[in-house]
């Protein structure tokens, strides 16, 4: 992309510049001084050039980041100037690699959020939960209560050790879902413990409370419903008895009045008979208002039933619903009997009216008869069956006569009558109907609200089985989560104790090892210590021994030592015989002496042995000498400066000596402590070489006149080559001389 | 070794001197006897002669660079 940019700005540079070219051109052929305008155009065409590629680098490093990189990589200034243009890198690399990282912070923020506000709602439910049952009954929560005591300790225990969410028992799916909520409630009470201690002990002394005063309620609930079912079932009682005893005389009344209506008897018997009739008819009033007051009174008790029954229904206490229920049932069939009886009651007085209005038609027709018979016949009796025997035929024609047209009306009152029968019997039917409806209503209105109660006492008895059942069924599933509890505890417990005890065998064992490592340690150095006093002892012993063997060595140690020391001191004083032109003696004979000398010494052996060859036979140059060659050298070598293998023709060799003959340099330089790649010059390097000779560094100046190339290497080839083998002679008679001062001086004995 | 050049020099000079002459030399018989007595014979002996005594200088004085290779046959 880079390449494609740099191409076209240079195309497109190149064009412009193609274009100022024409023009210029064009305007070259006008000025004679073309050159100039070419020159400024060369100039500026470059400058667009250069523009152009800086600006197109830019803007794409402004736009690709990596090509950003590379540049700053790979060009020196280039950071700087993209940074001055664009701006520092910016860091948009950098933000999507964190924001995963925050954005796996929050769930984890909220799933704790969520397991607090979950613990907290727990509580809640536990709290309640465990009113609800200490509702269930008196006996229940002792036993519950001490599960949950004991779950709650164990669940400290748990808590306090680890954060293991203890699992619950696999149990059906409907009972576990209370029996783990039961559970969670009672583990966040276990985790929610270690913040408030007091807690389940509040807990338990309100439940306790509360289990006291609902007993208390029960009870006095109990007496109540108990006294007033008392009070009601007598009153009910005593008024079904007064009805059953109302209904009794009715009967008594009305079958007395049928008797006397259809006895015909003599007239003590019938006024025996009516007499009791009187008396019954007197009894049944009283018997009547009995049982009306009796009634008054069960409504009034089964009223104060139900008001009673209706208060305990208000205080919502379950323990209180079967009590409620019996007494409900009981008033109900009190209720029911009542109306029974009343209904009884009720159909015999209808009875009685009938027979009652029958008795009162029968009396008016005997006396309207009476009075008929009265007016025919005024001086005849009413009982007329003994009078055979006194009547006239006039009085008998008059009676059969009056009998007669009694007949004739009668049988046409009976024809009226009968004529008039359909419609007096749609009058009495419809009467009778209305009255049935009336009746039928009420009775199919008590009817309905005793089915009406008793449905709904079915229902709540019902409701009480079905809330029995399901409060065994939970309290089994409870026991059954509390023994999974405990044997879930008991494993805990169990690797717990397992995993202590390891704990502690280890850190006896690690104890143990310590303390031994540690005794062992203390043997150890005071062997150690024991070994070293004796091996000072034995070593002092033996320094001295070898310190008195030594100083007999050491003398013949120094004698040698002097002795060699005086033949290197013969070797060091032949290279002084060196003259100015001719070398020293030969070395050999001093040699030989030093070899001599150091027999037993390999290093001085090998030392004198490594005297070269040249310097035994013929001797060496001294420095003074070679300073000397060296002057004449270097004019030679600085006419031969640009020979080397391929410049050496005899042009080369001119443009050497014109070259050596032009240039000037300081006769003698210092050389620097580290050559550089310009000093490698072969003026320069002779200067320095110079300049070493001149303070007597023969080495140096050796290895100076070592960096020449060429034909002046070869010039100075023999120079250098004696140079060496002063210069190795010298090393060798030193480092001798050094050695044999060294022993020497070691076998020198401080006065 | 430093005298070498010096030595160099001098038979160089000597021999381009003596090469001259000679061209010269012979250059002056060919112009007498073939070429009518024209001076480019001489001038061209004269330039062989120096021509041969500069290349022998520079040969001399290029002998310790120059590499002698022998041509080794394979053997395969």
């Amino acid at each position: 992309m880079l390449r494609v940019c740099l191409r076209g700005v240079k195309a497109t540079a190149q064009k412009s510049s193609g274009r100022i070219r024409l023009t210029n051109v064009q305007q070259c052929r006008e000025y004679t001084t073309g050159e100039s305008s070419s020159a400024s155009r060369v100039v500026a065409a470059g400058l667009l050039t250069v523009t152009g590629g800086i600006g197109g680098t830019i803007i794409y490093a402004k736009w690709d980041h990596k090509f950003r990189a590379a540049v700053e990589k790979n060009v020196p200034y280039s950071e700087w100037l993209l940074g001055l243009a664009l701006g520092p890198v910016s860091q948009d690399s950098g933000l999507p690699i964190r924001k995963p990282m925050e954005s796996i912070q929050p769930p984890s923020m909220l799933e704790k959020q969520m397991r607090t506000s979950k613990a907290k709602s727990e509580k809640k439910l536990k709290e309640t939960t465990e009113h609800g049952a200490q509702d269930s009954g008196p006996a229940s929560p002792q036993p519950a209560q001490n599960i949950q005591e004991a779950s709650a300790e164990a669940t400290q225990i748990i808590s306090a050790i680890s954060e293991v969410q203890s699992i619950p028992a696999p149990c059906d799916t409907e009972p576990t879902a209370a029996a783990a909520t039961v559970f969670q409630d009672t583990k966040s009470a276990g985790t929610a413990e270690p913040l408030r201690e007091r807690s389940a002990e509040e807990v338990a002394a309100r439940l306790a409370q509360q289990n006291q005063d609902e007993k208390d309620i029960i009870t006095s609930l109990s007496a109540q419903l108990d006294d007033s079912l008392a009070s009601s079932a007598k009153a009910t009682l005593q008024a079904i008895g007064a009805q059953e005893a109302a209904l009794q005389a009715i009967t008594q009344h009305t079958h007395k009045l049928k008797e006397a209506m259809e006895a015909e008897g003599p007239s003590e018997e019938k006024s025996t008979q009516w007499k009791d009739l009187e008396a019954a008819l007197a009894d049944r009033t009283t018997s009547v208002n009995d049982a009306k007051t009796a009634l008054v009174k069960a409504n009034e008790a089964l009223d104060s039933l139900k008001s009673v029954i209706d208060k305990s229904k208000g205080l919502k206490i379950t323990a209180a619903r079967p009590l409620i229920l019996a007494a409900e049932e009981n008033l109900h069939k009190m209720v029911v009997d009542l109306d029974k009886v009343v209904s009884k009651v009720q159909s015999a007085e209808s009875e009685a009216k009938i027979v009652a209005q029958y008795t009162e038609l029968v009396h008016e027709a005997k006396q309207q008869f009476q009075r008929e018979v009265s007016s025919l016949t005024p001086e005849i009796q009413a009982n007329w069956k003994g009078l055979t025997g006194k009547l006239s035929t006039d009085d008998l024609n008059a009676l059969i006569a009056h009998a007669h047209r009694r007949i004739d009306q009668l049988n046409r009152e009976l024809a009226e009558q009968r004529v008039q029968e359909q419609i007096h019997m749609e009058a009495a039917l419809e009467q009778q109907r209305a009255e049935d409806q009336r009746a039928l209503d009420k009775a199919v209105g008590t009817a309905k609200q005793h089915v009406k109660e008793e449905a709904r006492l079915e229902q709540e008895r019902k409701l009480a089985e079905l809330r029995e059942v399901i409060e065994a069924e939970m309290r089994t599933q409870l026991r059954r989560q509390a023994a999974a509890h405990t044997d879930h505890v008991r494993d805990v417990l169990k690797v717990q104790e397992q995993e202590l005890r390891a704990e502690a065998e280890q850190e006896l064992s690690s104890k143990l090892l310590a303390q031994e490592t540690r005794y062992r340690q203390l043997t150890q150095e005071q062997l150690d210590d024991f070994t070293l006093d004796m091996n000072a002892a034995y070593a002092r012993l033996k320094g001295v021994e070898e310190a008195i063997d030594s100083h007999v060595e050491a003398e013949e140690e120094a004698r040698k030592a002097h002795r060699l020391w005086l033949s290197v001191e013969a070797l060091t004083y032949t290279l002084k015989t060196a003259s100015t032109e001719s070398p020293s003696m030969p070395l050999e004979d001093a040699a030989e002496a030093v070899r001599a000398s150091c027999v037993e010494n390999d290093f001085a052996l090998a030392l004198a042995s490594a005297l070269p060859e040249e310097s035994l036979k013929r001797g060496v140059y001294s420095e003074a000498s070679l300073r000397a060659r060296f002057n004449s050298l270097r004019s030679l070598a600085r006419r031969v400066a640009l020979i080397d293998e391929s410049h050496n023709t005899l042009y080369q060799y001119f443009l050497s000596y014109v070259q050596a003959a032009l240039l000037f340099e300081k006769q003698q330089e210092v050389p620097p402590t580290q050559l550089r790649s310009e000093d490698l010059d072969p003026f320069k390097l002779l200067s320095y070489a110079s300049y070493c000779l001149e303070h007597g560094d023969l080495e140096l100046a050796a290895k100076l006149v070592n960096q020449l190339r060429g034909e002046a290497r070869r010039v100075v080839e023999d120079w250098l080559i004696e140079a060496r083998l002063t210069l190795e002679t010298r090393q060798v008679i030193s480092l001798l001389s050094a050695y044999a001062n060294a022993v020497g001086l070691g076998t020198t004995q401080a006065p | 070794m430093a005298d070498e050049l010096g030595r160099k020099w001098d038979r160089c000079l000597a021999d381009t001197a003596l090469k001259t002459v000679t061209g010269v030399g012979i250059g002056i018989v060919f112009s007498v006897l073939f070429f009518k007595r024209r001076t480019w014979p001489v001038s061209f002996g004269s330039g062989l002669g120096l021509g041969m005594g500069y290349s022998n200088c520079q040969h001399d004085f290029r002998s310790p660079y120059l590499i002698h290779g022998r041509v080794v046959k394979e053997q395969s």
